[in-house]
C-alpha cells in the first residue's frame, strides 16, 4: 500500500527531518508511528499525504507516485486516497458537523443525496448523529474528534493517516477514539497514526515503528 | 520600546500585506492629491490664473494709422502698471481645401511674451519666437500645433514653434517685433492695470479716458465669457475630487483597521510577556503609522508626477495655465492621512490594548463567535459547487469588513456609472449642438453678400430634397441694451435638427424661437412679444437648445423690416435617398454656385480633453477600490489561512481554492454594484443639470437620458468585475498556499 524509499527532507539551513528512511505499509495494516518530538514523525505522514515533498527519495501510494504530484493532483489524490485526522481537529467551526462530514465529498462533486446518506451513516456509525446540526465549538472534544473522523472516512479512503488523534484529548475521550480506530482496523481500513502515546500504539497498532532524528530506530 | 518594535517587526514579516498596505495607501494619498488638486484647480480658475499671470486689466488697440507710438506710450500714465506700445499685425493663412480653414491671425510683437510684468504668457508647447518666421500661436480650438508651417497670402510663411495662453486673451498669436513690422503693421497694443479694477463702471471709466483712437477689451468680459466655461466644468470637477477624498479615507481607514486586527494574536504573546496596555497602543499606532506613512509619501510623489497632465488637462478645459505642483496640497494630503491613520488606527489599538491576553492568544485558535453562520448554512443548501458556496458565506464572518468592502465597491461603481454617463451626455450635448450643420447634406455658400440668389439653381438641381436658409442678424430687443444675437431662416427649418426645450419651432413671420439665455438676459417667457427696431413684432413660441448661455433668437427672415440690411443667408441643403453628394456638388458648382459637402467638426477638442480627464479620474478611483477589495481581501485570506487549510488536506485543488476566494467577494460585489450603480445614474442626473445651471442653459432631456437598460445591467455587473479583479492576487496565493505552511499557520 505505502512504499517510502530513501526519503529525506530537508528544511533550509535545518537539520534533515528526515534522513534516508524507507518503510513499507502493507494493505490492512495498522501502523503506529512513534518517536519523540521533532523526530519526523508528522514530516513523514505529511509526504504520505501528499501535503509536503521529500527533498530526495519516493514515495508510492496504492500505485501513486506521490512525491512528483503537484498541487492539483496531490488534491485530487487525497479525495480519493487519503483520509486525514488532526491533533487540533481543523474543524471549520462556522460549518454545522454534518456540513463538516460533507465538506469532502462536495468538494470532490459527488453526488449531493448519496453523500447525505453516507455522512447520516458514518454519524450514526461514530455516535455523534444527535449533533449533526450543532456547531463543533459546543461539542467535547471526544466528539469533536469522532466528527474529524467522519469527515476523514467520508470519501471512503483506502488509507487513513491520524495525527496524534488523542493529543488534544482528556482520558475518557482519548479511550472512546482509541476504540473507534480499533473498530476501524478491525473492519480492515489501513491506518498510519502518529502518537508519542504507547498505550495507544499498543492498542491499535498491528506494527510501530519508532523514529529519532528522522531515521527508523526499531 | 524594543517589545514596540518587535510588534512593528511583525509587519516586515507579513510582506505581502504590508505591501498591500503601503499600496493601497499609496494610490488613496494618490487620489487625494489629485482630488485636492482639482478642487483647487475648480476653485475661481479664472482668477487665480489671471492673478499668476498678472493679467491685463485693459488690453487697448491703437489703429497705428491714427496713433503713433509715443501717443500710444503716453496713456501709461493712467494706469496703475503698463506694459507697450507692443506692434500688432495680421497673419492671414492661406486657405487649404484639404484642412480646415485658419481664420487671420492678429499678432503683436513681443520679444519675450512670458517675462514681461504684465500678462505673463504661458508658454504650453514648443518655446518663444526667437527670429522672423517664427509664431507661437495661443492655444484654442484651433489646434495649431508646432511644427506646422502657415502659409501667409501675403507670400510669406511662419513657422509654428510654440503654443501659450494668455489668461486677458490679448492675442492670437506672438511673433518677434521684427516679424510683426514685416507682416505690416496695423496698430499699437498696450496693456494695463489699475488701482480699482474691480466693476464694469469703473472699467468703462477707464476704457472711456483712452479715448475713441483705442479699441479696449476689458479683463471682466473675459472673466464673463471663461465663467461659462468654467462653470460647466466645476460640479464634475468637485464630485470626481470628493469621490477621490471619500474612497482614499475609507481605504486607509480600513486598511489601518485590518493591519492592527491582523496583529492582535501577536500582541498577546506580547503581553503574556509583559508588554503594557499603553505600549500596545504605542505599538499598533506605529505599526499603523510606518507603512502608512510610507505610502503616504510615495504617494504624494506619484500624484505630484500624474498632476502634471492633469492640470494640463483641466487648463485646457478651462482655458486657464496649468496650476504647478502645490506644496500645501500635498501638505494636507499627508496630514489627512496621517489623521485618518491615526483616527482609525486609535479605536483598534485601545481595543487590542482592551483585549485580555487569554483572549488574545486564543485568537486563530478558539471557535468563531458565531457570526456568518447562518449565511453558511444557507450557501451550503444552495446547488452552487461547494468551493464557490463556501466563499459566497465568508464575508458575513466580519460585517464590518463586509461593509467597507461594500462601500468601497460602492463608490467604485458610481465613480465608473456616472464617469460614462457624463462622457455620453457630453456627445450628447456635442451631438445635439451640432445637430443644425450635420442634419444637412450640402452647404450652400455664397461668396460674397450680394451676390446671386440660389434658390432657383437648388430648387431645379435633381437630387434636391429640402433646403433652406440661414444666415446672422443683429436682433435689436427693447429693453436689452445690446442686440440680440438673431439667427435667421429662409425656408421651412423645421427639419434642421434644433433640440428644443419647450414649446415648437417657428411657422410663420411674426413668431420666433429663442435660447434660455435670452429668457434669462430679458425675464420673458413663451407666449410674451419681443419688439425692437428693426423688425416686426415677434412671439415666442419655444425654448431651443443652442450649446450656449449667449442671448439668441431664431426667427424667419420675412420677420426682418424689408428696409434694413437683408441678412447674408448661406443654403442647407438635405438630398434625396440615394443621390449622390459629389455628383450633385459638381451639379451645382457647373452652374456657378458654390457647394460644398457639410463640415463634419470632428471630434470637440473640450470633449477629447474631457474624455481623457475623465477616463484618468475613473481609472484612479476604480484602482483605489480595488486596491481596497485587494487589501480586505488579503486580510480575510490571512486570517482564514488556516481554513484553507484544512479545506486543501480534504481535498481541494488549487483551482477551487482561488475559486472559493473570488467568490468570497461575489456578493459583496454584486450588491456594491447593485447600490453603486444607481448612486452614480443619480448623481449624474444631480450633477448634469447643475453643471448646466451653472453654466446658464438647459439641457435636453436627451442628453441626460443617456443610460440604456443593458448599459445599466452592464454596469451593475462593474461591482462584480471589480471585485473580482480585487481578489486576483490573493486567490492566487491562497491557491499557491502549501497545504502543510497552512495548517501549521495559527
Amino acid at each position: 500500500m505505502i512504499d517510502v524509499v530513501d526519503v529525506s527532507r530537508r528544511y533550509e539551513g535545518d537539520q534533515a527531518a528526515l534522513d534516508h528512511l524507507s518503510l513499507h505499509v502493507a494493505e490492512g495494516e495498522c501502523l503506529a508511528l512513534l518517536g519523540p518530538s521533532g523526530s519526523g514523525k508528522s514530516t513523514l505522514l505529511n509526504l504520505i499525504a501528499g501535503l509536503d515533498r521529500p527533498t530526495e527519495g519516493t514515495v508510492t501510494v496504492g500505485g501513486t507516485r506521490v512525491d512528483r504530484l503537484g498541487e492539483a493532483a496531490a488534491a485530487r489524490y487525497r479525495r480519493a486516497t487519503i483520509g486525514l485526522v488532526f491533533q487540533f481537529f481543523n474543524l471549520l467551526d462556522d460549518l454545522t458537523v454534518a456540513d463538516n462530514v460533507l465538506l469532502p465529498a462536495q468538494i470532490a462533486g459527488a453526488p449531493a443525496a448519496r453523500s447525505r446518506q453516507r455522512a447520516r451513516e458514518l454519524l450514526e456509525t461514530l455516535g455523534i448523529d444527535r449533533h449533526a446540526d450543532a456547531y463543533p465549538g459546543r461539542l467535547s472534544g471526544g466528539e469533536r474528534q469522532r466528527v474529524a473522523v467522519a469527515r476523514a472516512l467520508m470519501n471512503r479512503p483506502p488509507l487513513l493517516l491520524a495525527d496524534e488523534p488523542t493529543g488534544a484529548l482528556d482520558t475518557a475521550s482519548g479511550a472512546e477514539v482509541r476504540k473507534l480506530l480499533v473498530d476501524l482496523h478491525a473492519d480492515g481500513q489501513t491506518i498510519v497514526l502518529v502518537t508519542h502515546d504507547e498505550a495507544l500504539a499498543t492498542t491499535v497498532a498491528t506494527r510501530t515503528v519508532r523514529l529519532v532524528d528522522g531515521q527508523v530506530t526499531a | 520600546m524594543s517589545a514596540i518594535r518587535t510588534v512593528v517587526r511583525g509587519a516586515q514579516r507579513r510582506r505581502v500585506s504590508t505591501i498591500v498596505i503601503v499600496a493601497a495607501t499609496t494610490m488613496a494619498v494618490t487620489a487625494t492629491v489629485l482630488a485636492g488638486l482639482l478642487l483647487a484647480a475648480s476653485s475661481a480658475p479664472f482668477d487665480n490664473a489671471f492673478a499668476r499671470q498678472h493679467g491685463a486689466h485693459l488690453t487697448a488697440l491703437f489703429d497705428s494709422a491714427k496713433t503713433t507710438k509715443a501717443q500710444a506710450a503716453a496713456t501709461a500714465a493712467q494706469a496703475k502698471e503698463s506694459i507697450g506700445p507692443f506692434p500688432v499685425a495680421t497673419a492671414t493663412p492661406k486657405q487649404d481645401p484639404e484642412n480646415p480653414p485658419i481664420p487671420p491671425l492678429t499678432v503683436v510683437g513681443r520679444a519675450d511674451p512670458g517675462a514681461d510684468p504684465i500678462d505673463k504668457v504661458t508658454l504650453l508647447a514648443g518655446r518663444w519666437a526667437r527670429t522672423t518666421g517664427e509664431i507661437v500661436v495661443a492655444r484654442t480650438n484651433l489646434m495649431i500645433p508646432p511644427g506646422i508651417v502657415l502659409h501667409l497670402t501675403n507670400g510669406s510663411t511662419l513657422k509654428v514653434v510654440g503654443e501659450a495662453r494668455s489668461i486677458s486673451r490679448t492675442a492670437q498669436g506672438w511673433v518677434t517685433p521684427d516679424e510683426a513690422a514685416a507682416l505690416g503693421q496695423t496698430g499699437w497694443q498696450m496693456l494695463y492695470r489699475y488701482a480699482d479694477a474691480s466693476s464694469a463702471t469703473a472699467m468703462t471709466a477707464h476704457r472711456t479716458a483712452l479715448g475713441p483712437a483705442a479699441q479696449a477689451q476689458s479683463w471682466l468680459d473675459v472673466r464673463n465669457d471663461a465663467a461659462h466655461r468654467t462653470q460647466l466644468y466645476v460640479p464634475l470637477l468637485s464630485s470626481f475630487g470628493l469621490l477621490g477624498l471619500a474612497l482614499a479615507a475609507l481605504v486607509i481607514g480600513n486598511v489601518t483597521a485590518g493591519t492592527i486586527a491582523s496583529a492582535t494574536r501577536r500582541i498577546g504573546v506580547l503581553k503574556a510577556l509583559g508588554l503594557t496596555p499603553s505600549q500596545v497602543v504605542r505599538a499598533c499606532l506605529a505599526q499603523a503609522l510606518i507603512p502608512g506613512l510610507i505610502g503616504a509619501v510615495l504617494g504624494i510623489v506619484v500624484g505630484d508626477l500624474l498632476a502634471v497632465p492633469l492640470t494640463a488637462d483641466v487648463a485646457d478645459l478651462f482655458g486657464t495655465v496649468p496650476l504647478s505642483v502645490t506644496p500645501w496640497v500635498d501638505a494636507i494630503a499627508i496630514v489627512a492621512a496621517v489623521l485618518v491613520i491615526g483616527a482609525t488606527a486609535a479605536p483598534a489599538a485601545y481595543r487590542a490594548a482592551k483585549l485580555r491576553t487569554v483572549d488574545a492568544l486564543a485568537v486563530g485558535r478558539t471557535p468563531h463567535n458565531g457570526r456568518g453562520r447562518v449565511a453558511a448554512r444557507l450557501a451550503a443548501r444552495t446547488r452552487l459547487p461547494r468551493p464557490l458556496s463556501l466563499g459566497l458565506a465568508q464575508p458575513f464572518t466580519r460585517p464590518a469588513r463586509l461593509l467597507a468592502m461594500l462601500v468601497t465597491i460602492g463608490l467604485g461603481a458610481a465613480a465608473a456609472t456616472f464617469a460614462i454617463g457624463l462622457t455620453l451626455s457630453l456627445r450628447q450635448v456635442q451631438a445635439a449642438h451640432d445637430a443644425p450643420d450635420t442634419s444637412a447634406d450640402v452647404l450652400v455658400a455664397p461668396d460674397r453678400p450680394g451676390a446671386d440668389d440660389p434658390r432657383a439653381v437648388i430648387a431645379a438641381t435633381p437630387g434636391t430634397g429640402q433646403f433652406y436658409g440661414r444666415g446672422p442678424a443683429d436682433i435689436t430687443v427693447t429693453g436689452l441694451r445690446d442686440a440680440a444675437q438673431g439667427t435667421v431662416t429662409s425656408g421651412d427649418a423645421r427639419w434642421a435638427g434644433y433640440a428644443m426645450l419647450a414649446g415648437r419651432w417657428y411657422t410663420a413671420p411674426g413668431e420666433a424661437v429663442v435660447s434660455t439665455g435670452f429668457l434669462t438676459a430679458t425675464g420673458m417667457h413663451l407666449g410674451d412679444t419681443v419688439t425692437g427696431a428693426g423688425h416686426r413684432p415677434l412671439t415666442l413660441v419655444g425654448e431651443v437648445f443652442d450649446g450656449s448661455a449667449n442671448n439668441h433668437l431664431y426667427t424667419d427672415v420675412a420677420s426682418l423690416s424689408a428696409a434694413g440690411a437683408q441678412p447674408f443667408l448661406e443654403w442647407y441643403v438635405k438630398l434625396q435617398p440615394g443621390t449622390d453628394r459629389t455628383a450633385y456638388i459638381e451639379a451645382l458648382r457647373s452652374k456657378n454656385v458654390y457647394a460644398e459637402a457639410t463640415r463634419t467638426e470632428g471630434v470637440d477638442g473640450t470633449l477629447l480633453v474631457l474624455d481623457s480627464l475623465t477616463a484618468l479620474l475613473t481609472g484612479l478611483l476604480v484602482s483605489v477600490a480595488g486596491l481596497g477589495v485587494l487589501n480586505a481581501v488579503v486580510l480575510e485570506s490571512r486570517d482564514r489561512v488556516h481554513d484553507i487549510g484544512v479545506h486543501k488536506s480534504v481535498g481541494m485543488t488549487p483551482k477551487q481554492t482561488a475559486a472559493m476566494v473570488v467568490a468570497s467577494v461575489g456578493l459583496p460585489g454584486l450588491i456594491g454594484g447593485a447600490v453603486g450603480v444607481p448612486a452614480g445614474y443619480l448623481l449624474h442626473r444631480w450633477a448634469l443639470p447643475a453643471m448646466a445651471h451653472g453654466a446658464g442653459i438647459r439641457l435636453p432631456q436627451t442628453t441626460i437620458d443617456v443610460y440604456a437598460p443593458a448599459l445599466l445591467a452592464v454596469l451593475a455587473l462593474a461591482g462584480l468585475v471589480l471585485a473580482a479583479a480585487g481578489a486576483l492576487l490573493p486567490a492566487g496565493w491562497a491557491a499557491r498556499t502549501r497545504t502543510a505552511v497552512a495548517l501549521r499557520t495559527e
